[in-house]
């Protein structure tokens, strides 16, 4: 208990915006937002806190940091693969580096207005170290919510009850399967955003998207006056335009992991892709 | 059964698909509606006349069952029982228990509308059984299969192509069981509209650890019929333990006809590679703690961050970090006893089973073989033992001869 008090006052002392951490504020700018996905550790730890800071001087509006784990279900090859690299060249990296990596961003973001951060982790990583525990860690580090790929709603309840009294946000998925009650049952329970997922399948860049995109977004919406972001597959500013012309925010994964050994390269990347979801709407 | 099931106070999973903690499905939302189908589905299909009598037809007429219930004298004698009961699997058509489950599947499958089937195999077993449900029913078949067990089972390679299935090499993690299974489910979550996923084990979201043990009570519940038959009462029953289909199979009607005072000693063999002390082992219930891994909430060998750890045994069908969700509560119940069998201990008792009684038995089921001595000695001499032979040893012919048995 006192160890969460201290916690509770250090983050009193720390920056304002960090006593507001949720996720909603980045759909909160007028325009569509540009949601920027980024492997923690990945190709090194230094090298990821760099990416952060970029990617947020490049217009992003969210950042999601994307915890390394080995059995990554919902993932695609170049996802898979950072994760792989970052476990190996940091001899070991998980959900603990991860929230630290989350942590020292938000203290030290290297901008006055830096957009907030999520974190995806699959729930083992979580259930391993105690629901709890990484709760008030994600919560003391400033982390704004958490996205959990495996954790649909239905087994969700033992993480609410931790994540809810601290204001952590956790972001629900729906897909182009979800029926009118998966949609609900979503909609009700998110906080921050609803992601709705492009297309059946892992993430990973696809060079058309699918044409259920639009109709998934309408249907969500009936059920949510929660913001919706698509995401899985978009790979180029031109897609990232079209689906900013229907949702309100655009996530980028693999497209950008893709170039995140390449800081400048990534950072050239991510600013095409904030002009072009940021024109839209 | 169902006189004799009042007595038993054994539930099985909740309307959730929880074992008391273990189970349900932790799944990507995109295959949720899918489960779901799959459990309504289901859950018709075991009501409906017409299906169980296609499903047991061909059991009966194609598969061969019931299987034989074989008393082995010369193994008994070996190991110092009173006797040893063997429920030959092995005799099945494709050689185990994995054709048990998979007409089952792929007949709901097709109820289901699905012409296309995929599965994950380690062994190649169950990839050899789906292939061949798949080839009666005619469906579209692929098969995920790492490609270490690619090396270690070239024999059922070659029988799945020989089937009309594709095999999809897995080159991921140790490139074995675990690894096509992840495989399998994220080609799954793709394919979710026309694909159905025909899962080998009594593991993975719930409703699968249900239904795959539905799919194999055949075996416990023609033992029963069996043993009756002869008015033997088994002290013990044995099994070996991968993800766990055989064992449960075995296991549950027992647990469903006896009250606790008077269940036989339930006992399942997992693998212990080459010890508990090393890290080459498989041995989940001994080594591993709770946590989630394909879709599921069990004991799980995993690293003090949450992976899931690589798991190896000699045997490619019990090299699994996990263990199905229904095992880990009856652990835990002190309902089922489960013991660590190492691959050494598995060789003697794959080759006394050869010598004693010309049967070449699977590597797997070596495992619960290997823990007869150790059952004379608690039991006694005249202890009766009931073990379920999952499978025949072709399979596994090079693997042991690499091993330097026979030679
Ligand atoms: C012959 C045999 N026995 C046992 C197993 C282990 O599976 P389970 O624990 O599901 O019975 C396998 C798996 O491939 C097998 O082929």
């Amino acid at each position: 208990m006192s160890s969460a008090d201290d916690d509770r006052s250090a983050a009193r002392r720390g920056p304002s915006r960090s006593d507001t951490p949720g996720l909603s504020r980045a759909f909160a700018h007028g325009h569509p937002a540009l949601v920027v996905y980024l492997m923690a550790g990945y190709p090194d730890r230094g090298r990821s806190l760099e990416a952060l800071r970029e990617v947020a001087a490049a217009g992003a509006d969210l950042i999601e940091v994307g915890v390394p784990y080995s059995d990554a279900l919902a993932d695609g090859p170049v996802i898979v693969r950072a994760a792989n690299e970052s476990m190996r060249a940091n001899d070991g990296f998980g959900l603990t580096e991860a929230i630290e990596l989350a942590a020292q961003f938000v203290a030290d973001p290297g901008l006055d207005e830096p957009p907030p951060v999520a974190l995806m982790t699959y729930l083992n990583p979580i259930l391993r170290l105690g629901p709890e525990v990484i709760a008030e860690r994600m919560r003391a580090g400033g982390v704004g919510g958490v996205i959990i790929p495996d954790m649909p709603p239905d087994v969700a309840e033992e993480w609410l009850c931790v994540a809810r009294p601290r204001h952590l946000d956790t972001v629900f998925l729906v897909a182009p399967t979800s029926t009118p009650e998966r949609l609900s049952k979503a909609g009700e329970m998110s906080s921050g955003f609803v992601y709705a997922v492009s297309t059946t399948g892992v993430t990973g860049e696809r060079s058309e998207l699918s044409d259920e995109i639009e109709a998934l977004v309408g249907r969500v919406r009936a059920f949510t006056t929660l913001p919706v972001a698509v995401g899985f597959g978009v790979s180029t500013p031109k897609q990232a335009e079209a689906i900013a012309g229907i949702a309100d925010g655009v996530i980028v994964g693999s497209a950008i992991v893709k170039r995140q050994h390449d800081l400048e390269e990534m950072a050239i990347f991510v600013r095409a892709l904030a002009d072009a979801v940021h024109s839209t709407g | 059964m169902s006189e004799q099931a009042r007595e038993s106070s054994y539930r099985g999973a909740d309307s959730r698909g929880f074992f008391g903690p273990y189970g349900g499905a932790y799944v990507p939302e995109t295959v949720v509606p899918a489960l779901q189908e799959l459990e309504a589905a289901f859950a018709k299909s075991q009501t409906d006349p017409a299906f169980a009598e296609e499903y047991e037809t061909l059991l009966r007429d194609y598969v061969g069952r019931p299987s034989p219930l074989y008393r082995a004298d010369r193994l008994a004698e070996a190991v110092r029982l009173g006797a040893v009961y063997l429920k030959r699997e092995d005799l099945n058509h494709t050689g185990a228990h994995k054709i048990n489950n998979t007409i089952g599947q792929c007949l709901l499958a097709r109820r289901m509308g699905k012409k296309r089937v995929i599965a994950e195999t380690g062994a190649g077993q169950h990839g050899v059984a789906t292939a061949t449900a798949a080839a009666l029913l005619g469906q579209e078949c692929a098969v995920f299969m790492g490609v270490e067990d690619i090396r270690r089972q070239a024999l059922n390679v070659y029988k799945m192509r020989l089937l009309g299935a594709e095999v999809i090499p897995v080159d991921e993690g140790t490139g074995t069981l675990a690894d096509a299974v992840t495989a399998a489910m994220r080609h799954w979550v793709e394919r979710v509209r026309d694909t159905f996923y025909v899962l080998g084990s009594a593991l993975g979201p719930h409703p699968y650890p249900t239904i795959v043990r539905e799919f194999q009570r055949v075996i416990g519940d023609e033992a029963i019929v069996q043993l009756a038959e002869r008015g033997v009462r088994p002290d013990a029953i044995v099994a070996c333990v991968g993800g766990g289909s055989n064992a449960i199979g075995t296991f549950y009607p027992f647990l469903l006809a006896s009250s606790a005072e008077d269940l036989p000693l339930l006992v399942g063999a997992e693998a212990a590679g080459k010890g508990l002390d090393t890290s080459e082992t498989g041995a989940s219930i001994a080594l591993g703690d709770p946590g989630v891994m394909h879709g599921f909430f069990s004991y799980l060998l995993q690293d003090e961050r949450g992976n899931p750890l690589e798991a190896y045994s000699i045997s490619a069908g019990l090299d699994y970090p996990g263990i199905g969700p229904e095992h880990a509560y009856l652990h835990d119940e002190g309902l089922v006893r489960y013991v660590p069998v190492t691959d050494d201990e598995a060789l003697v008792a794959f080759e006394q089973l050869c010598r004693t009684e010309g049967i070449i038995p699977a590597i797997e089921s070596a495992h619960a073989l290997a823990l007869l001595p150790q059952l004379a000695e608690e039991l006694g001499p005249d202890a009766i033992v009931l073990l379920t032979v999952s499978g025949r040893g072709d399979k596994d012919v090079d693997v042991v001869r690499e091993a330097g048995i026979g030679e």
